[in-house]
């Protein structure tokens, strides 16, 4: 049984050297892609897990972490594509 | 074609649907972030049901809520759930307090979704302390904090106009961890000294996390998609299709087959099934068929059925009987495969990169598909 999605295909990137372990991308990652695992620095787990919310990146007070965030929802792309423009409307 | 997804992995705010999904927000007015001017009266038992009275504080009177929920309340959820009149259950954004608060009660701050609020005031009955809506117009806080409508600006904003800071004397807001895509936690603090604290996913692990003393387990932070949880995404599924012009095409082209169009008769059981399984069987087993990608799930399965339901029958006698069937056999696994990929918008484990990398490969193949399907469709109709 996995719930797992698509491996090797996510954007997230950690920058070690920059963490001061301040915790706060593992209180925020819903799939505990970021733990504090020695309290020094976030370890970065299992990265396929990554869904590209975006919380560690945002809530990271020193850069460390980028990632493109986004919505994975084939049927926003979809309608979307269709209209060619975003259409912030809902039927 | 595939170039089309492209442009999302530049510009993913581009990527907007027009579902009711969840994720999309009621004919959006402007956001009302920031806005400070006189504010309105508060909201009595007299406006709503669940408002039971009102608290005195620094900053006038701040209406009490229940803490339980009643009848209308129920019904609202329920109706949300099926996808009925799901976005007029929206709350008025300002502050509310529940139990007895006073200058020391913890603060949690949601959205103006009305399930997530009363998910969140049901959770904490038999505690006191005060809740902040912001203007998520109507949407979740997960949604709504990848739109950013949950968002640094707007919580800001939205503690200034309820003057937060003279309400209570301590510095800490709870908001819900799937919030944090919104907020950055350190800008928060800085704007407004007050300090932001992630609690559980789900509001029913707040008691425990608030008896810890605001700490939450690795278990209450990590996102879940239990069976339960994935059932009960389903009503929505199916509504969408139910509602969708393909369908209504296939019930028309179904009744005129009935009436006498004979080339448009077709079997309409077995398109039903390739929808329940797109909607209901391929999000109730995901983690059970052995590939990866929604719509290869939804394929897979709808082969087997399509194929299965062909097998009943037996080998075709006439070539227009091996046309229908392969029409059948095209058509149908695409169509519950298109399904399936729609669901991965309900999910939380699909990322945008790997819906785009998905789409490329398969939307082509299911144009592809149908396309040939029809083509048999009609040949079969000719040569019979
Ligand atoms: S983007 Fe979201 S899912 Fe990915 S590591 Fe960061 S918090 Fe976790
Ligand atoms: S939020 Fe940034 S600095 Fe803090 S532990 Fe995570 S990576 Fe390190």
């Amino acid at each position: 049984m996995s719930l797992r999605y698509l491996e090797n295909v996510v954007t997230l990137e950690y920058d070690r050297d920059k963490c001061t372990g301040c915790g706060k991308c593992a209180e925020v990652c819903p799939h505990a892609v970021f733990v504090m695992a020695d309290e020094r620095k976030a370890k970065m787990t299992d990265r396929d897990l990554c869904i590209e919310c975006g919380a560690c990146m945002r809530n990271c007070p020193f850069d460390a972490i980028k990632v493109r965030p986004g919505v994975g929802c084939a049927y926003a792309l979809m309608m979307s594509a269709l209209r060619h423009r975003p259409a912030p409307v809902c039927e | 074609m595939t170039k089309v997804f492209d442009r999302f992995l530049k510009n993913p705010e581009e990527a907007s649907c027009g579902c009711e999904g969840g994720c999309c927000g009621p004919p959006a007015a402007k956001p009302e972030g920031g806005q400070t001017e006189a504010r309105p009266a508060p909201l009595t038992p007299a406006d709503h049901a669940w408002i039971i009275g009102s608290v005195e504080t620094a900053e006038g009177d701040v209406p009490l809520v229940a803490t339980r929920l009643n009848r209308a309340d129920r019904n609202g959820t329920l109706l949300a759930r099926l996808s009925i009149k799901r976005m007029s259950h929206a709350v008025r954004p300002g502050l509310y307090g529940f139990g007895k608060p006073d200058a020391w009660s913890p603060v949690f701050v949601t959205g103006n979704y009305k399930m997530s609020f009363d998910y969140l005031r049901r959770s904490l009955d038999g505690r006191d302390g005060w809740i902040l809506v912001l203007d998520t117009r109507g949407i979740n806080v997960w949604c709504a904090a990848g739109k950013g409508t949950f968002g640094t600006d707007e919580l800001v904003a939205r503690m200034e106009a309820a003057g937060l800071a003279r309400v209570v004397s301590h510095r800490t807001l709870i908001l819900p961890q799937l919030g944090a895509p919104g907020v950055a936690a350190h800008e928060v603090a800085k704007r407004t000294k007050f300090r932001v604290v992630y609690g559980p996913i789900r509001a029913e692990d707040l008691p425990a996390f608030l008896d810890a003393g605001s700490k939450a387990t690795p278990r209450m932070r990590r996102a879940r998609f239990l069976f339960k949880d994935r059932i009960i995404l389903t009503p929505v599924e199916i509504a969408m299709v139910i509602k969708s012009k393909t369908f209504l095409g296939i019930l028309i082209a179904w009744a005129l087959g009935l009436i006498g169009v004979k080339f448009l008769s077709f079997n309409l059981p077995v398109v039903l099934g390739a929808v329940f399984i797109g909607t209901v069987v391929v999000p109730a087993l995901l983690p059970w068929i052995p590939v990866r990608a929604f719509s290869l799930k939804g394929w897979l399965l709808g082969f087997l059925w399509t194929a299965g339901f062909l097998a009943l029958n037996g080998l075709p006698a006439t070539a227009g009987g091996w046309l229908s069937a392969a029409s059948y056999l095209l058509i149908l696994p695409a169509f519950a495969a298109f399904i399936a990929m729609n669901f991965t918008g309900s999910s939380p484990i699909t990322s945008l990169s790997g819906v785009v990398k998905e789409m490329k490969t398969a939307v082509p193949l299911m144009i592809l598909s149908a396309g040939l399907g029809l083509g048999a469709f009609i040949a079969a109709a000719v040569v019979a």
